[in-house]
């Protein structure tokens, strides 16, 4: 039913703007979009300021527990919780990085690499913001080669015709 | 009887949706895909992605912790 509705263009359609490149914030864009493609849904990707780096081939992607006071890792059977401030001191966020990626591991959660592959495979369109890599001088060789660069015009004509526009 | 199996135990969402996409893309019509899981969410989920994409979920069972769901392939 819905293929049928893919190959007559008939498919509903979602965009989602991806602004933040953190490891935290890098989840919620790619699983709702892959989810999406899953459910037949044409997606749209535009990524721009710090999501940009999300389109990086080499992901270094890291979370801070700085100014995040809802950020609480469970450790020895209970949840820790720094005081916000430890968050500065060097080394912290590497600390708290490898522990969230240790526990992604461990609970069958699917690493950014990995839903960004079924993202290329499921044929969604990612779309590198133009301004931003001019503004951050950061350049196309450095980033997976299924995209394509755009613009806001090319966005708001997606999303015009969508179903769904998110920003996150 | 399922015509192919998918083990997506110990995967968290959104990939047991993922992987039963996937096996079912490369499935014939009216064929039958058995999936097992681990995660409590995938019985919601794979209600709702059988009513999204028209695929028909014949069964929902739980044994002990394990999942297990059988979705025809409709196209």
């Amino acid at each position: 039913m819905a293929d049928t509705e893919a190959a007559l263009g008939n498919a509903k359609k979602m965009t989602i703007i991806c602004t933040k490149g953190s490891l935290d914030w890098a989840y919620p864009p790619f699983i709702l979009a892959t989810t999406a493609a899953a459910m037949d849904v044409d997606v749209t990707m535009f990524f721009t300021f710090y999501g940009l780096g999300l389109l990086n081939k080499d992901l270094k992607l890291k979370v801070t527990p700085l100014g995040n006071p809802a950020m609480a890792m469970p450790m020895a059977g209970m949840h820790m919780q720094m005081p916000n401030m430890v968050g500065m001191i060097p080394g912290v966020t590497d600390g708290a990085t490898a522990m969230m990626k240790n526990m992604i591991k461990k609970k069958g959660v699917a690493s950014i690499e990995e839903l960004r592959e079924a993202a290329v495979l499921s044929d969604i369109r990612m779309i590198a913001c133009q301004m931003t890599l001019d503004l951050f001088e950061m350049d196309k060789k450095d980033m997976i080669e299924e995209i394509e660069i755009g613009g806001a015009a090319t966005w708001m004509e997606c999303a015009m015709q969508s179903d769904i526009n998110l920003y996150m | 009887m399922a015509d192919e199996t998918l083990d997506a135990k110990g995967l968290n969402c959104p990939l047991p949706i993922l992987k039963a996409k996937k096996s079912l893309k490369g499935m014939e019509n009216g064929k039958v895909l058995e999936i097992l899981a681990t995660d409590p969410g995938a019985i919601k989920d794979f209600e709702a992605f059988c009513r999204a994409t028209g695929n028909k979920l014949l069964s929902s069972e739980q044994d002990g912790d394990i999942y297990k769901f059988e979705i025809e392939r409709v196209i």
